[in-house]
């Protein structure tokens, strides 16, 4: 039997909720009926609005999908005017102000505290500067990511930009491709780092050669099936396809539609294609698209330059793109730190001004939540380094700030099982004040997710960190399970679980006392993820040893029973009223 | 008077006619020697599963780990809530719950 939530998409989805969710905005918020709020705000993620959690009624989370997260010259002004206007509510942060700007894990930007009744102003806004939150969430083809300096990057096979945008004007709006059984994520990558993380998501095009007619050409190879959430992490499998980059869109709109077909309707939980490709196997998936879903022969899979990639992979060059870095037009492209991908909305205006005054204007988001500002002249750089703004946003920083990751937690997030963002920048800071990494060691990857749903990507990080419970002298307290050791790479790994429902206030400690352990007890010049590699769990879990140190934690008690964690009167009582209309 | 009752957001909550009335993260003290050895298991909810009724009681399968032990796996039914004269009341769900195999 299908889903309620497939019931409501059959009667109205896709590019035909606009009009209802601008009706809804003219008339306010209370003219939803009562017994449809379910169904509209499931269909609302469509156009990219997720309802904020409970005790914050009324209140949206917007997602503007930036593909391959590339925002062109003036872009980001308009994000950071947005911003200041749009995304301001009830509830302050006590670290990031009143109004703010997420950059997330697939290169998109989260607004909070969005009212319906300012929906069609911000639309407007955003159409009007080329932005959209089309398709930023729901069951469809979601924010189209790959290495974010795709057509600069000297490190490139080949340049996917223009692929990914021709991806991006055909399937965003398509009715063919509008109501998928389930979200439908999709990498294309051109360089030989890796940095488009095709492995974890569901159709991954990566650079591979082929010889064609005696002669060396250059496109993808096609990965299907990969995910990180629910407890079922999943690596994209290879399907044995090359395609040409003119084949690209047919060969992913022929998966699309295998997907859209044959997926799972009546299991949500079931539905991700990863579940496909486990009961079908990648050949199946191959001969049903060859057979079904392209009207001309297949090739088999190309060579792939898999062995280069570094990006995540927690040892050799490259894991991330901070830093200067040489463009192949001989300027430069700077990635600059983003502790939690969270930037205020000033900030995010002083940046755009920086890259403007000394770039183009671009700036572009990466999947590990930071920013990049390209096209900045060798003359320039000093100058740049030198802003005030880059002491914040450092293209420098500390192995412990580079390397944190968070997704929203329970500030605004209904899944989520503790307070993330936040607690990552703290213990960040405790760390960066109190540990030393290895002299030879300057990455060190934080992952901190509050639930199984992954969006912090978890699993592909030196510490895998994930929101759980736990009692402490009777209490029940927020806490974090400890995984070591993933990554991406030529062989990419998941995050091995070793230590359970560690007390937050103790986890510092247990990474300051397994770093310590590591440094210690290395082979000489020996990475973190290989050190794991040779330790089985319950040698690691001894390693972790949680402790309490002069870490404090204002966050222990159970957050997601607040209305607002930061409120002075946090309790669900106190839960402020639904937003009146304008 | 029919009652609305859905497990939504990739489960998340469960909504009972279009409001959220019960979301994961809550810990709750489970009697059930089916879900671990526990004499109570400690039980932190991080997924609603299903949803059903039992006359007039609201039972959710939840997917979740017990605190004391460690054991995750899904339950059998538990009460949540009860349907009086079609509105929702909330069970008291800081007792001891009890989970029963037949939905």
């Amino acid at each position: 039997m299908p889903t309620d939530v497939e019931n409501w998409k059959s009667e109205v989805y896709g590019n035909e909720i606009r009009e209802h969710l601008f009706r809804f905005a003219e008339e306010g918020f209370e003219t939803i009926p009562d017994d449809e709020r379910d169904a509209w705000f499931e269909r609302f993620k469509w156009w990219g609005l997720y309802h904020q959690r409970n005790g914050q009624e009324g209140y949206f989370m917007m997602r503007i999908g930036t593909p391959n997260g590339v925002l062109e010259p003036g872009q980001l002004r308009v994000v950071g005017e947005i911003a200041d206007e749009y995304a301001r509510g009830p509830g302050t942060n006590p670290i990031f102000g009143e109004s703010y700007a997420d950059f997330t894990t697939r290169q998109s930007i989260q607004l909070h505290w969005i009212q319906l009744s300012d929906v069609p102003a911000v639309f407007e806004k955003l159409e009007a500067n080329g932005l959209s939150t089309q398709q930023a969430c729901g069951d469809s083809w979601r924010n189209i990511v790959g290495n974010p300096v795709a057509g600069k990057d000297g490190q490139e096979v080949i340049d996917a930009w223009p692929v990914i945008r021709d991806l991006n004007e055909t399937f965003k709006g398509n009715d063919d491709h509008s109501n998928l059984p389930r979200k439908w994520k999709v990498s294309v990558t051109g360089s030989a780092d890796g940095s488009g993380q095709g492995d974890i998501n569901d159709l991954a095009f990566e650079p591979a050669y082929k010889e064609i007619d005696g002669e060396d050409e250059v496109g993808f190879n096609v990965r299907v099936g990969g995910g990180l959430a629910r407890n079922e992490p999943r690596l994209a499998r290879d399907i044995d396809v090359w395609v040409s980059p003119d084949q690209v869109s047919d060969v992913a709109g022929g998966l699309s539609a295998l997907f859209r077909d044959n997926g799972d309707r009546e299991d949500r939980y079931n539905a991700r294609i990863k579940f496909l490709v486990d009961e079908w196997g990648p050949e199946q998936v191959r001969e049903t698209l060859q057979e079904e879903y392209v009207d001309f022969e297949l090739r088999t899979a190309g060579r792939d330059v898999r062995e280069e990639y570094t990006y995540n992979t927690g040892e050799g060059e490259r894991n991330d793109l901070i830093g200067v870095h040489k463009q192949k037009d001989g300027t430069n492209f700077v990635g600059l730190n983003v502790l939690v991908g969270r930037m205020g909305a000033d900030d995010v205006l002083e940046l755009a001004d920086l890259a403007e005054e000394y770039g183009s204007g671009e700036v572009r988001l990466s999947q590990r939540q930071n920013v990049i500002v390209t096209d900045v002249p060798d003359e320039e750089l000093d100058d740049f380094l030198a802003e005030d703004l880059l002491e914040h946003y450092s293209p420098d920083p500390s192995p412990f700030m580079r390397g944190s990751i968070a997704c929203t937690g329970t500030e605004f997030c209904s899944l989520s099982i503790v307070e993330t963002k936040n607690r990552q920048v703290r213990f960040a800071r405790w760390l960066k004040q109190h540990v030393d990494l290895p002299d030879d060691v300057d990455e060190f990857h934080i992952h901190l997710s509050g639930c199984t749903a992954s969006c912090a990507q978890p699993q592909i990080a030196d510490v895998s960190l994930r929101g759980m419970k736990t009692r402490k002298n009777g209490e029940a307290v927020e806490a974090l399970d400890v995984g070591l050791g993933g990554g991406l790479g030529d062989e990419p790994q998941f995050a091995r679980w070793v230590t359970q429902r560690v007390p937050v206030d103790e986890v510092p400690g247990a990474i300051a006392n397994l770093i310590e352990s590591f440094a210690a007890e290395r082979n000489e010049g020996e990475s973190f993820r290989a050190f794991v590699d040779r330790h089985d769990d319950e040698e690691l879990d001894a390693f972790v040893e949680p402790e309490e140190t002069d870490y404090e934690d204002p966050m222990m008690h159970n957050t997601k029973m607040t209305w607002y964690p930061y409120a002075e009167d946090d309790g669900m009582d106190a839960s402020p009223p639904t937003p009146a209309d304008d | 008077m029919t009652t609305r009752l859905r497990i939504l957001d990739d489960g998340a909550w469960l909504s009972v006619d279009d409001t959220r009335r019960v979301s994961v993260s809550e810990l709750w003290r489970l009697d059930s020697t089916e879900f671990c050895d526990c004499d109570l298991a400690d039980l932190v909810v991080e997924n609603f599963q299903a949803v059903g009724v039992d006359g007039p009681i609201v039972e959710v399968r939840v997917y979740g780990q017990c605190i004391t032990c460690g054991t995750k796996s899904t339950t059998g039914w538990i009460p949540v809530g009860r349907i009086v004269d079609g509105e929702f009341t909330d069970l008291e769900r800081e007792s001891v719950l009890s989970a029963h195999s037949e939905g």
